[in-house]
């Protein structure tokens, strides 16, 4: 039997996952192909919706921002202004182009509404519009809108004061360092770091998430044995909140932070660290929960090689896309469908590639618009305004990608999340919302459009 | 002789630190100063063939000569610095016969043992060799880690009594009564290592004699004495694959041209080179057609490079050097040759020599040329002993496999470490405490060999990085950046951290742009993402000029309560209450009534 559904969905990222709950929202029958695991793992599992509005050297500047900081930030390396407060305010200063501007504040808070409701007791910020300032691994505060409720007892506009745990063998979080940084930044509040050993010896370079599991079973008392060897630090610290490299806990996380507080006495809370990132896959884990409820369809493991359109009205050189072609041991499946929608993710998920001489969106050949020159796909200084950083498709009013002359190229495809050009995610700060908002706008009015 | 006579060493390359070790063993007293991190200069940014002769063995028969007897010296005094891969000169269906003769003929000349092989049994040896491949002649070529050569140089100069000052740059020249008497130069922050932050200092330094080793800018250290010295600084460009596409040394076998050579180094490959004549060794264009005429050409011989991935490109500057008059217009045709310029008798300014153009390969029969010149200006009478004596970390070759697995480290992790340690794995693992964890996954450096190659080189973590190879592999510093930042705490405080973390990362940004598309350019964005979206250290409060209002963010969901409840003034900012301060604030008066 054929496979055929309403609406298509691919790629499995934060885009993908929200565009096919808003398109099961709306009764369509919904299938999700994905190929590899998309960048959960490597996010540090905050969502960001817009943490500062940098600057763009192509002449397309957006307006003048008045954030968090103090004064104008004038001189910060040409990037931007100290980070966002609201991020809804500074949503109406960005460029047309950008992906919050095509879809319109109120989707973007549509999306995080669905974002809250999927995501539950998870996460936390949906008590505001303002965003928070959440400790970083790399020993500063980054603007964020919704963080793991295991996160959450370490925001920086908390005046308690703040004790950080460091392992000896764990490279990617060294805790007195990160806590003079955090000085450094000016948090309000007292900051303390020290550096343990972990009361089970593992291998000398074990992965986060060898430590969350011996928590996660409480091995050989590691709790316990933990707690001991800091209570000292604690209590000479005089600390409120103890925060902890995001590794309490594979499954169990509450369990084992909640464990912690009670035998330390005080609030704990997690670091967001680099990949593997525990955090970004108990969201994973969460939203394709939510999926499976929604009674959508999966299908992983394999890539989208190709597609069959027809032209429907050979004036207007319109064309309909029949099917995806997905590639399953070299032999080219076709997956029908009315809509689809086109996940892939950015240059990290492969939904944009490139080669010495080009930029482009390898499924359906959209136009991905960029320098012919690839000296100036990016800026010499190493956190410039990079354009590569905003390569990607181009979309109408309804997230159809465009060609060149910005027509849209098909009538039965929308683009959301990374592979959607105009948003330079890591500078903004805006990932996961602009997959939020994008693929919620996408899957909905696919879901519609049946 | 009472007390040993002074000599200055100006350059930390190959020559400079060459030069200082042998001076130093024939008891003179030493300093050497470098204004960078030692092969801060062309040293460092050279293509790391340990020439066997072969490429000169048809145009310059005397470095030819040179070469093949350095090969053989280098492998003996230096075996934990040198791989030997092999070497072959590949012939092409379209190549010339008659030259792969005449080269063959050469070689034999010179004394450089050389094989001719079918092109199938090259292909045997070298499996991605284009299918066309005619012939090949084998040759002893092999890759040598030029810091590694250096620094252990620069160790054995210490050991025999010398002082070396790295980022101590030559300013002055001091002439007294038509003498050079010494230099004045200008300490980063301060003598010693160079520590990020602090402020720098000037010396003058006096001595008996000046030995001006500074490659490329040679003329520039000759325009502070007020002396001409014509340099012709010539680039090449090379370009980093990601694999070890090429086992061996794989040579074009015709007259000279660009991207004729790939030299297999570690677990990467480097493409190369180009050579075209630069006004100023450290400004000079790098060009993307460039690294396009290396892959292209290249592919030629292997054709998988063409879709290979490029990792980064870099270019260096040759100290070629003609004397007055030859007027050469190409720099392919001059010569590569060294030459020694006793300024006494030449420019009638005694008290300094200067030693330009060569190669690093013949860098020990530089110095040696340069020592003996030097002993014969003071009538000392001492031998040369620095082609017998190994270099430091290199005694034992046999040593190293027995590290392995010992001191916890898995292999391949422990062999990789200790070749590149050489004999000092023993004390550098053996001695260490503590966990030693990987800092570099994709070089596999541990934190015992990080900090070993620390104590030597300051805050300068890139000094750390050419020492050990951290941060050099597939990721360009995406995951190890910060963690190798951080190994400098608690010796040094955050903003100096901070700061070498920001240097690190700004010179590995550069090599990585050249070569930026593909999977690099996903690479790039991943590092970017890391760095900037998950550490945040582009929009870092700490970096920024103007201090951040803490009161206007989200302090979590209690801190909402707490202040609605009225009057419960928790000392908690209710700013988020009303959703944080507006972002058009123009009085910037609704917020402020918290406080922290
Ligand atoms: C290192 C890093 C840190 C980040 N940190 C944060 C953060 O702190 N906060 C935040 O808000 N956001 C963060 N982000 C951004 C966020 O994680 C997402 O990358 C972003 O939201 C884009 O999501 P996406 O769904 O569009 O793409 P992706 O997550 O890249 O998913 C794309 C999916 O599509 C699949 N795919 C690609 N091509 C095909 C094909 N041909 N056929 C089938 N499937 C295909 C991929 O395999 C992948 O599963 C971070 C990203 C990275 C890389
Ligand atoms: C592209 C290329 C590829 C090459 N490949 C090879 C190869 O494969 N094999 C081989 O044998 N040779 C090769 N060479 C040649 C070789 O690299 C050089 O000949 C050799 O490294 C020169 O060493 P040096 O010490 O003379 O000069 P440098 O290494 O340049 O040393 C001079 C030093 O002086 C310092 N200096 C300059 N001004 C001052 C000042 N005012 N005060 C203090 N210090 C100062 C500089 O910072 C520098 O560190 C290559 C060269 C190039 C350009």
């Amino acid at each position: 039997m054929p496979i055929r559904e309403d609406v298509l969905v691919v790629g499995g990222g934060m885009a993908g996952a929200t565009a096919a709950l808003s398109a099961a929202r709306t009764g369509a029958s919904v299938r999700l192909v994905s190929y590899r695991k998309p960048t959960f793992r490597q996010a540090s599992g905050l969502v960001d919706l817009l943490g500062y509005v940098p600057e763009r050297t192509d002449g397309d500047t957006s307006g003048d921002v008045e954030g968090g900081t103090d004064g104008s930030g004038s001189d910060t390396g040409g990037r931007s202004s100290g980070p966002v407060a609201n991020p809804y305010d500074a949503l109406s200063v960005l460029p047309d182009d950008h992906p919050y501007s095509v879809v319109g504040d109120d989707a973007v808070r549509e999306a995080f509404d669905l974002f809250d409701e999927v995501a539950g007791d998870l996460y936390v910020g949906s008590h505001t519009d303002a965003n928070a300032l959440l400790p970083t691994h790399g020993g500063t505060v980054k603007p964020t809108a919704r963080y793991p409720v295991s996160a959450a007892a370490g925001v920086a506009s908390d005046d308690r004061s703040m004790l950080l745990v460091g392992f000896e063998g764990l490279t990617d979080f060294d805790a007195p360092l990160a806590a003079q940084h955090l000085r450094a930044a000016g948090v309000p509040f007292d900051v303390e770091g020290v550096q343990v050993r972990f009361p089970i010896r593992f291998r000398a370079d074990a992965k986060v998430t060898r430590y969350a599991r011996a928590l996660d079973r409480d091995e050989e008392a590691a709790r316990r044995r933990l707690v001991s060897r800091l209570e000292d630090h604690v209590e000479s610290s005089g600390a409120e909140r103890v925060g902890f490299p995001a590794l309490l806990g594979d499954e169990q996380p509450a369990t084992v932070r909640e464990d912690l507080a009670d035998r330390l006495g005080v609030d704990v809370f997690e670091v967001p660290m680099g990949p593997p990132s525990l955090p970004g896959m108990r969201l994973e884990d969460r939203l394709y929960a939510a999926l499976d409820e929604a009674g959508v369809r999966m299908t992983t493991g394999n890539p989208v090689v190709d597609y069959e359109g027809e032209e429907t009205d050979e004036d207007a050189g319109s064309v309909r896309i029949n099917a995806v072609l997905v590639d399953h041991k070299n032999n080219r499946v076709p997956y029908h469908a009315e809509q689809f929608v086109l996940a892939t993710g950015g240059l990290v998920g492969k939904g944009i590639t490139s080669s010495r001489e080009r930029v482009m969106e390898p499924v359906f050949d959209c136009y991905v618009p960029h320098s012919e020159d690839r000296y100036d796909w990016s800026r010499a200084d190493a956190f410039g305004d990079h354009p590569f950083a905003r390569f990607g498709v181009v979309p109408d009013g309804e997230l159809r990608p465009t060609t060149a002359d910005g027509e849209a190229q098909f009538e039965n495809l929308r683009a959301a999340g990374g592979v959607l050009g105009g948003a330079d995610f890591a500078a903004e700060k805006s990932g996961s919302g602009v997959s939020l908002a994008t693929g919620h706008v996408a899957g909905r009015t696919a879901g519609e459009s049946v | 002789m009472t007390t040993a006579p002074t000599v200055l060493v100006l350059g930390g390359g190959s020559t400079g630190c060459g030069v200082a070790r042998d001076l130093a063993m024939r008891g003179f007293d030493v300093t050497l100063v470098e204004k960078g991190n030692l092969t801060h200069g062309t040293t460092g940014r050279m293509h790391g063939l340990l020439h066997s002769g072969g490429r000169y063995a048809v145009s310059d028969k005397a470095s030819a000569r040179e070469c093949i007897q350095e090969n053989r010296v280098l492998r003996r005094i230096a075996s934990h610095c040198v791989e030997l891969t092999g070497g072959l000169f590949v012939q092409k269906a379209e190549d010339d016969d008659a030259y792969f003769e005449e080269k063959l003929q050469g070689c034999r000349d010179c004394g450089i043992p050389a094989e001719v092989l079918s092109g199938r049994e090259a292909r045997e040896m070298e499996p991605y060799l284009a299918k066309d491949v005619k012939r090949a002649i084998r040759v002893p070529d092999g890759a040598v880690d030029p810091f590694r050569l250096c620094v252990a140089n620069a160790a054995s100069a210490e050991e025999h009594g010398a002082r070396v000052e790295t980022h101590s740059e030559v300013t002055d020249v001091l002439v007294e009564d038509g003498e050079v008497v010494g230099v004045e130069v200008e300490h980063k922050s301060g003598s010693g290592p160079r520590v990020h932050g602090k402020p720098g200092e000037t010396e003058e330094l006096y001595a008996d004699h000046v030995v001006n080793a500074t490659g490329a800018w040679a003329g520039q250290v000759g325009d502070l004495a007020g002396v001409d010295v014509e340099v012709r600084p010539s680039k090449g460009v090379m370009v980093v694959m990601n694999s070890r596409q090429v086992d061996t040394v794989v040579n074009r076998c015709r007259p000279k041209g660009d991207a004729d050579i790939i030299v297999p180094h570690e677990t990467a490959c480097i493409l190369g080179t180009t050579d075209e004549e630069v006004e100023d060794p450290e400004d000079y264009p790098e060009e993307g057609w460039e690294v396009d005429l290396m892959i292209d050409t290249l592919s030629e011989l292997v054709p998988m490079l063409k879709d290979a991935r490029t990792i980064r490109s870099f270019w260096g500057v040759r100290p070629l050097y003609e004397p007055p008059g030859t007027g050469t217009t190409d720099p392919t045709d001059i010569t590569r040759d060294f030459f020694l310029l006793d300024h006494g008798e030449r420019d009638d300014l005694p008290g300094m020599t200067s030693i330009v153009g060569g190669k690093f390969t013949t860098y020990r029969l530089m110095a040696e040329k340069i020592s003996d010149h030097v002993c014969e200006l003071f009538g000392v009478d001492a031998d040369c002993r620095t082609a017998d004596e190994p270099l430091p970390g290199s005694e034992d070759a046999a040593v190293l496999d027995d590290y392995m697995d010992a001191f916890g480290l898995r292999s391949p992790i422990g062999r990789r470490s200790s070749q590149r340690l050489g004999s000092k794995a023993e004390s550098v693992l053996g001695d260490w405490q503590g966990p030693n964890p990987v800092v570099c996954n994709c070089e596999a450096v541990t934190r015992a060999e990080f900090a070993d190659a620390l104590s030597d080189s300051g805050t300068d973590l890139n000094a750390a990085r050419l020492r050990t190879r951290a941060s050099m592999g597939n990721c360009q510093g995406a995951f190890c950046c910060s963690r190798m930042a951080a190994e400098l705490y608690p010796n040094y405080d955050e903003p100096v951290v901070r700061e070498a973390y920001d240097e690190l990362y700004a010179e590995r940004w550069k090599g990585e742009r050249h070569a930026l598309w593909g999977e690099q350019l996903s690479q790039a964005m991943l590092k970017y993402a890391l760095h900037a979206t998950t550490m945040n250290a582009d929009g870092d409060p700490a970096r920024l000029d103007d201090p951040v209002d803490y009161a206007a963010f989200d302090a979590g969901p209690d801190a909402v309560d707490v202040d609605a409840g009225e009057g419960g003034d928790t000392g908690r900012t209710d700013a988020t209450a009303d959703g944080g301060r507006p972002i058009r604030d123009e009085a910037g008066e609704e917020v402020d009534d918290a406080d922290s």
